[in-house]
C-alpha cells in the first residue's frame, strides 16, 4: 500500500516537474556574457558580472543565486550618491521585462560573491545557477578573467 | 464673519507662515542643514596626517609635494567599485605614457582594520606598478580622509561582517600640492586622460 503511494506521488511529482519546466521563466531567459575578476586567497568577497535577456512575451523575475563557489551569494548593487559616497545593499528580486535585458557591470548590479570555497584562478571557471520566481533555473559557467580586469572582450 | 474669529483666523495663518519660515530655515541654513556639498579638499601643506605605504615607509601629504598626484580611497575587501577604480586607473596611467612616471598614484584604505601593510601590497601588485597604497591607524587614516574632505563609513552586513560606504573620487593635485579637480566615479571616462594632463600641465605652467 505504502509503496503504491510512493510510486503515485513519485509519478504525480515528476508530471508536475515538467509540466512546470513547460511553461518556466527559465526557458526564456538568455545569459550571456558571465565573467569575473580573480581573487587573492579566499578572505574577500567577489564579484560576478554577466547579462540577462528575457526574449518571452512576459515579466520574469530574478529571485536568487546559487552557486558552490561560494557559502553566500546575493545580487548587489553599488551606487554613488551626489556627494561622491559610494554604497553597496543587497538589491533584492529583479524584474525583467519582456525582450528587456539586465546587465550585471561593474559598478551597478553584480552578484557578490560572501564566503569564498576556494581562489578564483585566472583562466578558470565556476558554474552560477539563477533562480527564478517559479522555481525554474538556468546554470551559467562564469569565466575567472585577470584580477584588473574590465570585461569579457576587453 | 465676528471679529473674534477673524482674528482667530488669521492669528492661524500667521502661525502656520512663520512655521513654514522656520522649517525652511531649519532645513536650509539652520542645524538641520546638509553638510556642505562640494567642499574643496585642502591643500596637501595643511593637511596633517602621517601613514605607511605598502612597502613600510612612513609617509604623509607633504611626501606628495613636488609631483602632480591622483589620490583616492576604497579598501582591499571591496569587491566592485575599488577593483574598477584601480583597473580604471591603471588603463589612464598606461594612457599617459612615459608622463605616468611624473605622477603620484596613491589609493588610501578607508580600513585599516583588515587592510594592514602587507595586505596593501598583495593587492596593489595586480594593478599598474606605479600604484601605491596606503594604511596607518583609525585615528590618522580619518584624519586623512577628513583633509580631503571626503566621507567614509563602516556598514554592518551582518555575521560579525561589514562593508565600507567610501568616497570613490579620484583627487588631483598639482605638483606644488593644490587641488586641481576630481575625477568622479560616474563620470565618462574619457575625461579622465586629460584632466590629469591639466593637473600635469598647471605644475608647468606654474
Amino acid at each position: 500500500m505504502i509503496g503504491k503511494l510512493t510510486v503515485f506521488l513519485t509519478v504525480l511529482a515528476l508530471a508536475w516537474g515538467i509540466s512546470i519546466s513547460v511553461l518556466a521563466e527559465a526557458d526564456d531567459i538568455v545569459v550571456e556574457g558571465a565573467w569575473s575578476r580573480a581573487s587573492i586567497g579566499t578572505s574577500r568577497p567577489g564579484a560576478a558580472y554577466l547579462t540577462i535577456r528575457n526574449t518571452g512575451p512576459e515579466y520574469v523575475t530574478l529571485t536568487g543565486i546559487r552557486t558552490d563557489i561560494a557559502t553566500r551569494s546575493e545580487i548587489h548593487r553599488s551606487s554613488t550618491d551626489d556627494q561622491g559616497v559610494t554604497s553597496m545593499a543587497p538589491a533584492g528580486e529583479i524584474k525583467i521585462a519582456p525582450t528587456d535585458t539586465v546587465s550585471l557591470e561593474p559598478g551597478g548590479l553584480h552578484v557578490m560573491l560572501m564566503g569564498l570555497q576556494r581562489p578564483m584562478t585566472e583562466g578558470e571557471a565556476f558554474w552560477l545557477t539563477l533562480v527564478f520566481s517559479d522555481g525554474s533555473e538556468v546554470s551559467v559557467e562564469v569565466s575567472i578573467l585577470g584580477f584588473a580586469a574590465r570585461g569579457p572582450d576587453i | 464673519m465676528q471679529r473674534r474669529q477673524l482674528i482667530g483666523y488669521s492669528a492661524a495663518v500667521v502661525g502656520a507662515l512663520c512655521l513654514a519660515l522656520f522649517a525652511g530655515w531649519w532645513r536650509v541654513d539652520g542645524p538641520g542643514a546638509p553638510a556642505p556639498a562640494g567642499q574643496r579638499p585642502l591643500a596637501m601643506s595643511e593637511m596633517d596626517f602621517r601613514l605607511t605605504d605598502h612597502q613600510g615607509k612612513e609617509v604623509d601629504a607633504v611626501t606628495l609635494i613636488g609631483r602632480p598626484s591622483l589620490v583616492f580611497f576604497g579598501f582591499t575587501y571591496c569587491p566592485d567599485i575599488c577593483p574598477t577604480t584601480l583597473s580604471d586607473i591603471s588603463v589612464w596611467l598606461s594612457d599617459l605614457g612615459d608622463d605616468a612616471g611624473r605622477l603620484n598614484v596613491i589609493f588610501i584604505t578607508v580600513d585599516p582594520e583588515r587592510d594592514t601593510v602587507a595586505a596593501m601590497a598583495a593587492y596593489i601588485s595586480n594593478f599598474h606598478p606605479i600604484i601605491q597604497g596606503w594604511t596607518g591607524s583609525s585615528e590618522q587614516i580619518a584624519r586623512a580622509v577628513e583633509g580631503f574632505r571626503a566621507n567614509s563609513e563602516k556598514v554592518p552586513t551582518g555575521s560579525g561582517d561589514y562593508t565600507m560606504n567610501h568616497t570613490a573620487s579620484v583627487f588631483l593635485f598639482d605638483a606644488n600640492g593644490r587641488f586641481v579637480s576630481t575625477i568622479d566615479y560616474h563620470e565618462p571616462r574619457e575625461y579622465a586622460v586629460p584632466k590629469i594632463r591639466r593637473a600635469i600641465d598647471k605644475t608647468e605652467t606654474g
